[in-house]
């Protein structure tokens, strides 16, 4: 039996629990419906009507294998409990009811789309779960820390609350420090018509600078032409996609996107974000009217592959311990990246072994999707949903785990601690700063 | 710097810095060049090493040295501005002369059209607001962002946050923290957020997008909402005849053009936004996707013929109202398109087009596929391409264009007259 099965806990959410408070009956079935009329369509219909409860793609759930295979954790299950409930009782849910929704919504599915390869008729529970979440949103019931983010990205466009100055002085102190390990070295800011612009999402400079520092080191060694913007548009994160707050995703991404056509860049190098490189290919940019993306949006993956291939960085050292490589879903089911992101980890870590299974068939951190942004009170909801995880970790005898996704850090991290396995993990960024040749250092 | 009337127009090619090179070679390091807006005068950041950074112009030092140096800009009288640290705390230099005061931080200069007004985002003692010409706003915020400025530097606005609230209190915030504030005085109405405030033609009203609810937008001109609200809204304008304010509303996944609140353009389109008056008032421009994945300029509700795939960006409406530029992308190819036809050739990247003052040409700058630069007038390229190219200018009578260029490590300005491309 699970851990999670074993507790009956109830969880409390404060932004759930008191925005339920003030519902009624009637607001419930009627936002229920009216978003289910004006936004599901013929997609939802498509696939309620397609799916005949085969179970096929319990299979693909990490938190179906986490909880020794309990159907109301297979994705069919969820939509069970969910939207299937919603259209069957036509919007009259009890509020237990949508509350368990939303914790399923928000909590116990990552959006990793895994199980979508499963089905055999290519039903999108990602989809079908996320449209779950809209209602949530629609209904004032989104878990609070989550919802706390959201207002950041509406009042700042960035989701750490940053101020416009605090961000333009940590770019300055970035580079100030990188200038005593590499006396020439720039953060170019506003630099118009550079090749690329670089955004990060706001984690990097409210918490991990380093990658900030390191990313500069890189593109300088390799002599490249960016810039980095003093405006808002800099923070390429989004977690309004993931409260079903699509009108707010559509102006981040609108000002995101306009930060770059006002810089004149060709192209734009987002970090190792995967949440991100989705808002910004797939659901922000279609949502503005773009059918891909305005300006090309390369992701760090990719990025440091072609610099790679191209001579521009060159290895210096390789580390010799056992590395593996966590695919990020969003880069990896998303767009692809699987291979390159392996060649520049074995650039570096030639020690190099499998998880089982991988690439695009790799198991989700269970952070993603917004679940780890929902913070503390569903912090072991993800964890305990993920022990699948931490099985296939451990099955690598690796020592270090190198995974390209802030999202993918953070619930890498709870898993390793609380599995206690005994793993070092890296960004791919902090790997090649450490281990490139960096002609101009002193 | 004198009237464009007085700059040297006589056609023909000088030479105003034989040696931009020179300066890298004398200091630490360089950052990027900007020339005046007559081209008799290249500035640039560098930095001295120990003893600091300051600006040179014309290979010239600045006499004052600071720790840091940044965000150059010519205003449009001519000044030279930059942004300066010491010791932790920022001011303005113009013409390497510093503001009075210091402050914690400034950002993005601004400047009146004529230039006769210089003024910052600042943070000063951890709060928010403008400076205008080394005056703070009275009134400072605990957060401020979204800053505009009347055309004519008479006054000064942002969203600011009235009511604070702890962290991931998301209660408060949704009661509605945040206003517009002018000249540092708060509409004292809060919304749940506010956008994109703007003034109109004389200064003196202010109309922003504002969050109503998390699910409700609409335009507020001078503290006062309209009646009607919608799922999403862009950005007000004004219309600088009748005063009268539209910006782009959404209805069921669809988006048109409110005026005063009441629907002008009907939510066909899949986008509309940077829409933009003309002169008279009589017209209204504005960036269009007609259908999904294409984009263009429509005219009065009415899109141009022709759509790109990729963008459509940089809509400028010429000084008589009676044309307009933009610039179309479709996967990286950059062309410019003027009155719904597309100049010939694709670019590497294009930028804003600029009309001579008579409304009869518009000329932009391009980058070439390889990295050269040129200038554009009327859909036909200069002869000559260039390692570096600034905007062109034209003419009081808009019969000549400056090119303001880098070449061969050179930064010559070009006169050339208009019927010469
Ligand atoms: S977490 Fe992933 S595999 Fe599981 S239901 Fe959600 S999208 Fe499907
Ligand atoms: S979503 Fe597909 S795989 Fe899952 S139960 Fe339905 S039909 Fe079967």
């Amino acid at each position: 039996m699970s851990e999670q099965t074993k507790e009956t806990k109830v969880i409390e959410d404060i932004g759930i629990d008191a925005g339920l408070e003030q519902l009624t009956e009637e607001q419930i079935e009627k936002t229920i419906m009216s978003v289910i009329n004006a936004e599901g369509g013929t997609r939802l219909e498509a696939y309620t009507k397609t799916c005949v409860h085969c179970g096929l793609c319990s299979e693909a759930c990490h938190y179906y294998h986490s909880h020794d295979k309990d159907p109301q954790y297979a994705p069919v299950g969820k939509v069970r409990n969910t939207m299937w409930n919603f259209l069957t009782k036509k919007g009259k849910i009890s509020k237990e009811e949508l509350k368990r929704a939303v914790l399923i919504a928000h909590t116990e599915c990552n959006l990793c789309r895994r199980c979508v390869q499963y089905c055999p008729f290519g039903v999108d529970t990602a989809y079908i779960i996320a449209l779950v979440r809209r209602i949530v949103h629609k209904l004032g019931i989104t878990p609070q820390y989550i919802q706390d983010t959201a207002h950041s990205h509406a009042a700042t466009f960035n989701q750490m609350w940053l101020k416009d100055d605090e961000w333009v002085d940590t770019l300055f102190w970035q580079e100030d420090e990188a200038r005593d390990e590499i006396p020439s070295m720039r953060i170019p800011l506003e630099k118009e018509g550079a090749d690329f612009m670089y955004s990060v999402i706001a984690p990097e400079p409210k918490f991990r600078t380093q990658l900030i520092y390191q990313a500069a080191v890189i593109f300088n060694e390799c002599g490249l032409d960016w810039t980095m913007p003093s405006t808002t548009g800099w923070d390429n994160s989004d977690m309004c996609m993931f409260t079903g707050d699509f009108e707010m995703m559509g102006r981040l991404k609108r000002d995101h996107y306009e930060c770059a056509q006002r810089l004149k860049v060709k192209k734009v190098v987002m970090g190792e974000c995967g949440h991100a490189y989705r808002s910004i290919y797939d659901q922000g940019n279609r949502w503005v009217g773009w059918r891909d993306m305005p300006v090309p949006v390369i992701h760090s993956i990719q990025f440091f592959w072609e610099l790679l291939k191209a001579g521009k960085i060159k290895v210096a050292k390789t580390i010799d311990k056992l590395a593996t490589f966590h695919d990020p879903c969003n880069t990896v089911r998303g767009m692809g990246l699987h291979e390159m992101g392996r060649e520049v980890a074995k650039a570096f870590y030639p020690n190099f072994v499998e998880m089982q299974p991988n690439r695009e068939h790799n198991y989700c951190c269970a952070a993603g999707g917004g679940v780890i942004n929902c913070g503390p009170p569903h912090k072991m909801t993800r964890v305990l949903g993920n022990r699948v995880k931490a099985e296939q970790l451990k099955a690598t005898g690796a020592e270090v785990l190198i995974a390209p996704c802030h999202n993918c850090h953070g619930g890498l991290e709870d898993i390793i601690h609380h599995y206690k396995l005994d793993m070092e993990i890296r960004f791919l960024g902090d790997i090649i700063y450490e281990c490139m040749e960096k002609p101009n250092a002193v | 710097m004198q009237p464009a009337t007085a700059w040297d127009w006589s056609p023909g090619r000088r030479v105003v810095l034989d040696d931009v090179k020179k300066c890298s070679r004398e200091y630490e390091w360089l950052e990027e060049y900007v020339a005046s807006p007559d081209g008799e005068s290249l500035a640039v950041p560098a930095n001295f090493g120990e003893e600091g950074a300051s600006m040179v112009v014309n290979g010239e030092p600045w006499e004052n040295i600071y720790e840091r140096v940044w965000y150059p800009r010519y205003s449009p009288d001519g000044r030279l501005t930059a942004l300066a640290a010491d010791m932790g705390e920022w001011t303005m230099c113009v013409d390497d002369t510093a503001w009075e005061n210091t402050y914690g931080f400034l950002l993005n200069t601004r400047f009146s059209a004529t230039g006769d007004v210089i003024a910052a985002p600042v943070q000063k003692d951890g709060e928010y607001g403008w400076v205008v010409d080394d005056a703070i706003w009275e009134t400072t915020y605990e957060f401020a962002n979204q800053f505009a400025m009347a055309a004519d530097g008479s006054a000064t606005a942002a969203v600011v946050q009235n009511v604070s609230f702890g962290q991931a209190d998301i209660f408060t915030y949704k009661k509605g923290c945040y206003s517009v504030a002018v000249n540092g005085e708060s509409w004292g109405t809060n919304f749940i957020n506010c956008y994109s405030p703007a003034f109109d033609a004389a200064g003196k009203s202010v109309a922003a997008t504002v969050r109503t609810s998390l699910y409700d937008y609409t335009i507020v001109v001078d503290g006062k909402p309209w009646a009607k609200t919608w799922p999403c809204a862009w950005e007000p304008v004004f219309n600088p005849a009748t005063g009268d304010v539209c910006a782009a509303v959404r209805m069921a996944g669809r988006w048109g053009m409110a005026l005063n609140g009441e629907l002008i353009w009907n939510p066909t389109f899949f986008q509309v936004w940077q829409q933009q008056f003309s002169g008279d008032g009589k017209h209204l421009y504005a960036i269009v996707s007609p259908a999904y994945g294409k984009w263009t300029v429509a005219v009065d509700g009415q899109p141009w013929a022709p759509t790109f795939g990729s963008q459509v960006t940089d809509l400028v409406v010429s000084p008589d109202g009676a044309h307009a530029a933009a610039l179309g992308a479709d996967a990286g190819a950059y062309a410019v398109a003027v009155d719904g036809y597309v100049w010939p050739g694709t670019f590497a990247m294009a930028w804003a087009p600029v009309f001579s003052a008579d409304s009869e040409h518009c000329a932009a700058k391009v980058e070439r596929r390889g990295g050269k630069f040129t200038i554009l007038v009327d859909g036909k390229p200069y002869k000559e391409n260039f390692d570096q190219v600034w905007d062109p200018v034209f003419s009081p009578e808009g019969d000549k264009v400056l090119i303001r260029a880098i070449d061969n490590g050179k930064y010559c300005r070009i006169v050339v007259p208009v019927r010469d491309f």
